[in-house]
């Protein structure tokens, strides 16, 4: 299983965007979150972020919020996800980024966190509560763990934070596109542009945006604007999460499809 | 490229040992918020640059002549500080021994400010220093909706914006509290996410001023939450310990003995304890809600139940499951219903400073009766739990030592939940 990092530079040398699906695991249920991992690795999900369920998701809007409780209520564990990611991983082209809150990591304990999640195959890791600030104990267990830390940067980051936050994170970086939760938008706000430029100017890891990209058009705007991946959640949770889980999986595998294919440069 | 140096290296978590030189009050918090192991800033990346403009902005006018001079005119104008410290003599004959000696006990009125409770001390100074800031819209949470009261009260007074965040369940039981609210023009805004409690008001709070940091405040009202709230809004009820100070001086010329209150969050608790911290005679018991009992796992009783974790920003003790998922509290008492509590209570116990029990709704309840006959005051349902409390206490003391409890809040908002359970009284 290769790393966030090789993935990224695979994509890159090949001139690519990665596309990064988000799903909550255990939301309808645990064997439909295995098939939806393999399915978006099918059609065009180059790393897919899944989320661990979590009481309190501050960071998340609405859907995200609605299928982390209703995961929970089906009596989710994080044992059960990383058992999941076990099963699942061998056979999985996709790298797995596990999104989850600090609290859960620190309830296992720091180190057992990482050596439990780096065990069964998860190669990267995203904590939205813990700001650069608070990460130290995570990175040094990750990187003895051999899981990538990825921070975000947010549209609120001043340019001394954005560069420190850049040379710290493993990986990637995240860009968070709006002063905001996770959710659907209509519409990327223009100064991602401007915030990508920023990054650039002080880092050559991969810059993958996130947090309201929920349609192909926007993603392609992205990929045009320089973007080295996009991460998509709310669209994917809604779409799954909408009629029986056939329906939901069939549904998002086509809707992967298209959002790798728009932001695909056509090959002459 | 890709150096480790920077400016915003940070330390490893500081975890300050237990001795008496570091409960120093002017060494807590430390530069990065914490005490000992406790408080930080666990909050997305987004409102980290709002964390340091507010603490910025703190500092800045926390000594600044002009606000202080406005603060303290609009306490005592506008709140009715300073609140008196007023000596509660059927309480104190209610636990005499037999030959009339026992504790003395002695309430620090905060329920006789302007809105019914101590937590206008830090909306008023909040608003100030929002103001300041150039922030056109406020936004906070409540529980008991003493503080969205609070809040809605401020705001008003100066014009400015306002939504306060409230669970659907607290709206019902508090629904006088919302009428207070909406009739001072703010706008209350339902919370449906888990049970409907203060918790789930606070993430929601968090959620819209991490949309809109860049023209909201957000008004935290405990002392909790991520740096600096847990000290800014200490330092904002400390008015509480440095009246009652200069009260007991006047009184009787010396310390209070014991100092007594309920704890949530614990802003009313931190306000009274904060003066006096470094006196080492002064006993400090905070009073937690144990709801229907520990044992039925339906209690708010943090520091006394809960592990250390992570919520709303800050590391403290936490009620959570053995997955770290956040437990649903449980309390009569609305601003008692919270998981988690502000983060220098946990080192104040950790510490062995200051000392935590807990009290069932029903001992709270029948507190609650007990001061309304005895001293013609009817406590809020919060307040009530400390009371409660010297029930247990009074019979451990012996000599005459002097009590002082924060009576944080007034009771009419209870009155409706207090008869549901009691029924008519005859």
């Amino acid at each position: 299983m290769t790393s966030v990092s090789e993935t990224f530079q695979r994509l890159r040398d090949r001139g690519e965007c990665a596309l990064i699906p988000f799903v909550t695991a255990g939301d309808p249920d645990l064997e439909t979150t295995a098939a939806a991992l393999k399915t978006l690795a099918q059609n065009g999900a180059d790393l897919i972020e899944l989320g661990v369920p979590y009481s309190d998701p501050l960071a998340d809007g609405p859907v995200i919020q609605a299928a982390a409780t209703r995961s929970l209520q089906n009596g989710t564990t994080l044992d059960d996800v990383l058992n999941l990611v076990k099963t699942v991983s061998p056979d999985l082209s996709a790298p797995i980024i596990l999104f989850t809150y600090y609290n859960p990591i620190l309830n296992r304990g720091i180190e057992t966190f990482m050596q439990d999640v780096a065990a069964v195959g998860v190669r990267g890791l995203v904590v939205p509560d813990l700001p650069l600030e608070e990460v130290d104990a995570l990175l040094t267990a990750g990187d003895a763990a051999g899981v990538e830390v990825t921070l975000l940067v947010a549209p609120t980051s001043p340019a001394d934070r954005i560069q420190a936050i850049a040379a710290r994170s493993r990986g990637f970086i995240y860009l968070v596109s709006v002063t905001g939760v996770t959710g659907i938008r209509t519409e990327v706000q223009g100064r991602v542009q401007d915030l990508l430029n920023d990054l650039r100017q002080v880092t050559d890891k991969p810059i993958a945006v996130g947090f309201g990209v929920s349609q192909p058009e926007q993603a392609a705007q992205l990929q045009g604007w320089g973007a080295d991946g996009v991460v998509v959640g709310s669209a994917f949770v809604k779409r799954l999460a909408t009629g029986t889980p056939d329906v939901g999986l069939a549904t998002i595998s086509q809707f992967c499809a298209e959002l790798k294919s728009a932001i695909t440069p056509l090959k002459p | 490229m890709g150096a480790e140096s920077c400016n915003y290296r940070a330390e490893p978590v500081t975890q300050t040992p237990l001795s008496p030189s570091n409960l120093k009050t002017a060494a807590r918090p430390d530069a990065l918020g914490r005490f000992g192991q406790f408080g930080g800033k666990y909050v997305p990346e987004t409102l980290m640059p709002a964390l340091a403009e507010l603490e910025e902005a703190y500092y800045r006018y926390r000594d600044d002549a002009a606000f202080k001079a406005e603060l303290d005119g609009l306490l005592k104008d506008y709140v009715g500080r300073a609140t008196p410290l007023y000596f509660a003599e059927r309480l104190t004959q209610h636990y005499a021994r037999p030959d009339g000696s026992g504790p003395q006990i002695y309430l620090k009125r905060e329920d006789l400010n302007h809105t019914g409770a101590h937590k206008i001390n830090n909306a008023l100074a909040q608003a100030l220093l929002a103001k300041r800031m150039g922030k056109q819209r406020v936004i906070a949470e409540t529980g008991a909706g003493q503080h969205g009261v609070a809040t809605a009260t401020v705001c008003a007074r100066f014009g400015i914006q306002c939504v306060i965040y409230m669970g659907e369940h607290d709206m019902e039981r508090q629904a006088l509290n919302v009428f207070r609210m909406r009739l001072m023009g703010a706008e209350v805004r339902p919370v449906t996410a888990g049970t409907g409690t203060l918790k789930d008001a606070t993430s929601e709070a968090i959620r819209d001023w991490v949309t809109n940091v860049e023209n909201t405040h957000y008004i935290l009202g405990s002392v909790a939450g991520p740096h600096p709230y847990p000290m800014m809004v200490r330092d904002f009820h400390a008015v509480i310990g440095q009246e009652t100070r200069s009260q007991c001086l006047e009184k009787w010329g010396g310390l209070p003995d014991i100092l007594m209150a309920c704890v949530g969050g614990g802003s009313n608790a931190m306000g009274l304890f904060h003066e006096f911290i470094d006196e080492p005679t002064v006993r400090m018991i905070g009073v937690e809600a144990e709801g229907e009992g520990v044992l039925s796992g339906k209690h708010a009783a943090t520091l006394t139940q809960g592990r250390v974790g992570v919520l709303h920003g800050a590391m403290s003790y936490l009620l959570q499951d053995d997955n770290g998922q956040v437990v649903e509290a449980h309390s009569i008492s609305a601003g008692l219903d919270y998981p988690g509590v502000g983060p220098e209570h946990s080192y104040l116990k950790d510490s062995g400073r200051a000392e935590y029990y807990s009290v069932t709704d029903q001992q709270a309840l029948d507190a609650f009766q007990r001061v309304s006959e005895l001293e013609g005051i009817i406590p809020a349902l919060e307040t009530a739990h400390a009371f409660a409390y010297l029930e247990t206490l009074c019979p451990q003391l012996s000599g005459s030592p002097r009590i002082v409890i924060n009576a944080s809040g007034r009771g009419d908002k209870d009155v409706q939940t207090v008869a549901k359970v009691l029924g008519n009284l005859q």
